[in-house]
């Protein structure tokens, strides 16, 4: 796979940057509320995707239960806003407990009357939960298409779990976030998706500072070595379960986050979130937007998840045959993803067939850089 | 035994369902010598190698290096112990640098922490320069290892090696699809090696065999067939047989 990066002249960035947060800023002025919240969901999804990047396309572990992760995060946000907010209906616990006859709240959901410990709680109990499910499996030398299957089994179960449990969590309804109140603001009040909003914009931008920072130098190099040959890893002194598990519950941690905001903007968390569908159109985002790029994973699930809200807007039912047709196409066309594809060799390739630029006979490297610098 | 060797195998036996790929292989190495192991196909020869470094866990018997034992531990440890390998076919990180692939080897401790947190010490990039030096890679540090020829893939690996600091090296051919210069150069390379570190060469090229000037020993169906120079050994009746071939064959 080639990582190569183009080189970007500084001016070139800074004004990406300007551009980028001018955008940000004015985003909720440019767009009627109802798109704002759909890009804004949008965005939190990309953070997720990050996180699969990190361990799909750096680490090679293809996970197909990153929405147990995400739900929980979704799960952490919606009980404290749910038990902030129910002091006017009987027994000062949430309105669903009644139809269930539940009086006492259950002990589980005390901790998170904290603001403190719900901020915490929303990326520390997934990143925990991920660490342990992935050092058991990693410490077990489980790998591959087990690893796969194996993570989907563990989804399927937490699904049922949630699924099944009205007393403790609501069951399949969910929990409802719209109506309760923040810091004396109804949560799916026009200002409050403003603020989300740009939470959001500033947490992508956060996780993707953060996800660079992990896999820069050499630790970054010893999850492409697990990636590519990880005996040889084992062989030279490392031991991959602690790098495998570590990442896996960084990734677990992102998604907790990226749950939550997805939840705070969508109006509910339900178990729906932990479909085995959902899990896989993450794996899709990122295979789309390249995998290894981190930009890609983030432009992937921006992108897909905008075209489809398109599509079903103009010819509903008819998404799941594109993305189907996406994802064969990037599969065969496009293996490296479509950013891969461009950071790599391919707009060359397609220049030389249609005769725009000259053929390279020997190594890229040597070619590129000797004649292209000195016609400039 | 006696407390100069660093590795002793005692009665390694390895049965894969029923099929004993070592059968009571015994096997002593003092520290500093240089080992070569020749056998043909099926000897047992990568299978020895696996048992050492932990990716096989004999069946019977006993491998003690430095004073321990290394049965039942992991492969990791066993790297940290002092012992390294080199593979048969080239396996080196071909999506990163040759500088990237010798900053993975050199680096200690091998910590998550101490890779995320730290930049990589002094000593360790000029030890990364001396390597590439040796194994004349300078010019290519920032090149990927996947785009390099087989034989400058080669010498990568055993640069890797040699940074890990090693008490025991383990080679698995080194001059597989080597030209007869490169060939050369690794025997020199190797023969450099030991004296302070104790390296066990495997390999079919009895010319290279010859080169390294070392004991050898010849392996068999699993099991230690006769030791000594390779001047002994080729008279030796029993190689002659089943390894070297009769001349009247």
């Amino acid at each position: 796979m080639s990582l190569s990066k183009i080189k970007f002249d500084k001016k070139i960035i800074l004004s990406f940057w300007i551009i980028l947060i001018a955008l940000i800023i004015a985003a909720p002025t440019l767009l009627p509320v109802f798109r704002l919240n759909l890009l804004g969901r949008y965005l939190s999804l990309s953070i997720v995707a990050l996180g699969v990047d990190l361990i799909w396309g750096y680490t090679g572990l293809l996970s197909l239960g990153q929405g147990i992760f995400f739900a929980l995060g979704g799960y952490c946000a919606a009980m404290y806003l749910q038990i902030t907010s129910s002091s006017e209906f009987p027994n000062n616990i949430p309105e669903f407990f009644a139809l269930y006859g539940v009086e006492k709240l259950p002990f589980f959901w005390e901790p998170f009357k904290s603001p403190v410990f719900t901020f915490l709680a929303i990326w520390i109990i997934p990143a925990l939960v991920a660490g342990l499910i992935g050092f058991l499996v990693f410490r077990n030398r489980i790998k591959g298409v087990y690893f796969s299957i194996l993570t989907q089994a563990s989804l399927l179960v937490f699904f049922n779990f949630f699924n099944g449990q009205q007393k403790l969590i609501n069951g399949t309804n969910g929990l409802k976030t719209d109506v309760t109140q923040l810091f004396g603001q109804m949560v799916g009040s026009e200002f409050m998706q403003r603020i989300f909003f740009w939470i959001t914009a500033l947490l992508v931008i956060a996780a993707w500072f953060f996800a660079k920072w992990v896999v820069k130098g050499r630790f970054g190099n010893i999850l492409i070595g697990i990636r590519d040959d990880e005996p040889r890893v084992r062989f030279t002194g490392y031991n991959p379960v602690i790098f495998k598990t570590i990442i896996f519950s960084i990734a677990g941690g992102l998604a907790g986050i990226s749950g939550a905001l997805y939840t705070v903007q969508s109006g509910i968390v339900s178990p729906q979130f932990m479909t085995v569908p959902f899990s896989i159109e993450m794996v899709i985002w990122v295979a789309v937007g390249g995998r290894g790029t981190l930009l890609g994973a983030i432009l992937g699930a921006v992108f897909i998840n905008y075209a489809k809200s398109l599509v079903s807007e103009a010819l509903p039912a008819s998404w799941m045959f594109i993305q189907g047709g996406l994802f064969i196409l990037v599969v065969t066309a496009l293996p490296e993803g479509v950013l891969g594809w461009i950071q790599g060799d391919g707009p060359r390739n397609l220049l030389q067939k249609f005769g725009l630029k000259r053929k390279i006979e020997t190594y890229p490297s040597l070619e590129v850089k000797n004649k292209e610098g000195n016609n400039e | 035994m006696n407390n100069k060797d660093l590795l002793n195998l005692i009665d390694i036996t390895v049965s894969f369902e029923g099929f004993l790929a070592l059968n009571k292989l015994n096997l002593n190495l003092k520290k500093g010598e240089l080992r070569a192991v020749i056998g043909p196909n099926g000897a047992g020869k990568t299978t020895f190698l696996d048992v050492i470094t932990g990716k096989v866990k004999p069946t019977k018997g006993e491998v003690i290096f430095k004073g321990k034992s290394l049965v039942g531990r992991k492969e990791h440890k066993i790297a940290r112990l002092g012992v390294g390998r080199k593979f048969q076919s080239p396996r080196i990180f071909e999506n990163l640098t040759v500088k990237e692939n010798l900053e993975i080897s050199v680096t200690t401790p091998k910590s998550p922490l101490n890779l995320i947190n730290k930049c990589i010490k002094d000593e360790q990039l000029n030890e990364i320069e001396r390597l590439m030096k040796i194994v004349n890679l300078a010019q290519k540090v920032d090149s990927k290892a996947g785009s390099l020829s087989h034989g400058q893939k080669q010498w990568l690996e055993i640069a890797m090696l040699v940074g890990q600091k090693p008490d025991l090296m383990l080679v698995d051919e080194p001059v597989a699809g080597l030209t007869d210069e490169e060939t050369d150069l690794t025997a020199d390379l190797l023969k450099s090696l030991s004296g302070e570190n104790t390296v066990v060469v495997i390999d079919h090229d009895m010319e290279f065999i010859r080169r390294l000037d070392s004991n050898v020993s010849v392996l068999n169906q699993g099991t230690v067939l006769c030791e000594g120079t390779m001047e002994t050994i080729q008279k030796d009746k029993k190689v002659i047989d089943v390894y070297l071939g009769r001349p009247e064959d």
